[in-house]
């Protein structure tokens, strides 16, 4: 039992976190950055996962290093630097697949370590203050100002969008591009609109669990409902629910130890990821099962 | 385009994906209402026909006409079944949903599909008899079930022209005997291109048979016997004849 510093009352552990949300401006402030990025994070992480394109995301989000070190290098607003590097490299990510698709992969790892290193290098040279470099490759939610949470809320607010008004495009460039480009759709076009709204959700989660994380905390939420439903609609919305439970679980699970809370909250993940998995295995072995009548001879064949 | 120009019309066509051309020369022309087979040898080029067809390639040498325009201007009037699915089995999508993406197209860009698009996809669904599969997760399908279902996804847009490769070639020989038997109810309609490697079971459907590998010659299905099929595959192939 310890004694509230703000009002006096008792509480014990795992009560002190909720107590303390209640009276700390900053907890509050951290409980929705995550909450919002989780919309992000469960909508396109479902596009991602299914899609099969989680490298892609990862170049994307390591190579945001160098726009948010341009950014601070030339004094004007990280995020903004981080967005427009974001956005940059997904549509050179995304020309890379569409026309040299021999050498993706290779050429996707060099821009992912070539962004980071422009990245490092600017943050150096940087006169004066030294930013926090670790704050944006591993995140501080706690740090997050109340003023990000409109930005945040803006860019949930453009993906949902975007979503809703070509739900049918993504799905079919997602599911089969060629018959997507028979049906005339889009297809190079689709395909670059996605990868854009993925570099958006990376920079909605730098805060939270920053850059090298994040892909983390794209993929497992999305994966994990993945294991349950049969459509995409549904998968975003259990992969949204995972991403708050997860981000607002890591904040409660850091706070009383005093755990960097960006490593728990995707340890968290991690953790529930493997326990999805060996459930979901389970389920379909003892489907297979099923599917013979029970004791039809099939003893001793184990 | 008047009534009698053909549905689709190749001169000379030649196409090579590197060094050596997979195929050459290739004149072929299909009328409207036509079943035409296409055999040939593994990596004869029947593929890379349907291909050229669809507008998904382009030739290096030649012309191609599909519906009086060049193929990709077509695409929307054709209905496609390709042989490998480029989709992954396990990806979160129901039949309906599945068949849904065939009317990709024909109404606006925004938004869901509508009350319209339902209808079409239900009536293509009971057309492939795969109406009771609507809410069944494409994974848990067998092939000939995944089968129905693409069929179903080519017909919701209405096509003028139907272009099947191996449709049946995972299946077995009754469901395979079914999918023929709808395709040629189909044919009363529509032009239909089919694709096989089993050319003895085919020319019991199809009304003329184009046989690939490399070069193109087409027959009337009576004139498909042994002399033929030895020219077309060399000297050791044995030839079944199925009677269904």
């Amino acid at each position: 039992m310890t004694t509230c510093a703000w009002c006096g009352t008792s509480t014990d552990a795992m009560d002190g976190f909720l107590h303390a949300l209640g009276h700390q401006a900053f907890l509050q402030t951290a409980l929705a950055a995550g909450l919002l990025a989780s919309i992000g994070c469960g909508v396109m992480g479902t596009y991602v996962v299914v899609k099969r394109i989680a490298f892609l995301a990862g170049g994307i989000a390591h190579s945001v290093l160098g726009g948010i070190g341009a950014a601070v290098y030339f004094g004007l607003p990280p995020l903004a630097g981080a967005l427009a590097a974001a956005v940059a490299a997904a549509l050179l990510i995304g020309g890379i697949r569409l026309q040299w698709r021999a050498q993706e992969d290779t050429l996707i790892s060099a821009l992912w370590a070539v962004g980071m290193a422009a990245g490092i290098l600017f943050i150096a040279k940087t006169p004066g203050y030294q930013t926090d470099l670790m704050s944006y490759l591993f995140g501080n939610i706690l740090l997050v100002p109340r003023e990000s949470l409109v930005f945040m809320a803006a860019l949930d607010a453009l993906l949902l969008v975007a979503v809703a008004a070509f739900h049918r495009q993504f799905m079919a460039v997602a599911f089969d591009e060629e018959f997507a480009r028979l049906r005339g759709v889009p297809v190079a076009f689709f395909y670059l609109l996605l990868l854009v709204l993925v570099a958006v959700t990376v920079v909605l989660m730098i805060q939270v669990v920053g850059l090298i994380l994040v892909l983390a905390l794209i993929t497992l939420p999305a994966a994990v409902a993945g294991h349950y439903v049969n459509s995409l609609g549904r998968m975003m919305v259990v992969a949204t629910l995972l991403g708050g439970a997860v981000t607002s679980g890591g904040l409660a699970l850091s706070y009383g130890p005093d755990l960097p809370v960006g490593p728990t909250i995707i340890l968290l993940a991690g953790a529930l990821y493997i326990a999805s998995a060996v459930v979901s295995r389970q389920l379909a072995r003892r489907r297979a099962r099923r599917a013979f009548p029970a004791g039809a001879g099939e003893a001793g064949h184990g | 385009m008047t009534v009698t120009d053909p549905v689709i019309e190749l001169r000379d066509v030649g196409f090579s994906y590197g060094a050596a051309p997979v195929l050459e020369g290739v004149d072929l022309t299909v009328e409207e209402g036509e079943f035409l087979g296409i055999v040939g040898p593994n990596a004869g080029g029947k593929s890379t026909l349907l291909k050229l067809v669809l507008g998904l390639l382009e030739p290096q040498r030649g012309d191609i006409r599909v519906l009086g325009r060049p193929p990709r201007d077509a695409s929307r009037h054709l209905g496609y079944v390709a042989q490998y699915p480029a989709f992954s089995r396990d990806f979160p999508i129901t039949v309906e949903q599945t068949v849904l993406m065939g009317r990709l197209g024909t109404g606006g860009w925004l938004g869901g599909y509508d009350r319209a698009d339902r209808a079409a996809a239900w009536q293509a669904m009971v057309e492939v008899e795969a109406e009771d599969l609507a809410q069944r997760q494409i994974g848990s399908l067998s092939g000939g079930q995944l089968q129905r279902t693409l069929l179903a996804r080519a017909l919701v847009g209405n096509p003028r022209v139907l272009i099947l490769d191996e449709p049946t070639a995972n299946i077995d020989q009754r469901v395979e005997s079914d999918i023929f038997d709808l395709l040629g109810r189909l044919n009363e309609r529509m032009t239909i291109l089919v694709v096989s490697h089993d050319i003895a079971f085919i020319s019991g459907y199809v009304g003329r048979v184009a046989c690939i590998n490399r070069t193109l010659v087409c027959h009337k299905t009576e004139a498909v016997e042994g002399e033929i099929i030895q020219e077309l595959y060399g000297d050791h192939v044995r030839m079944v004849r199925h009677q269904h």
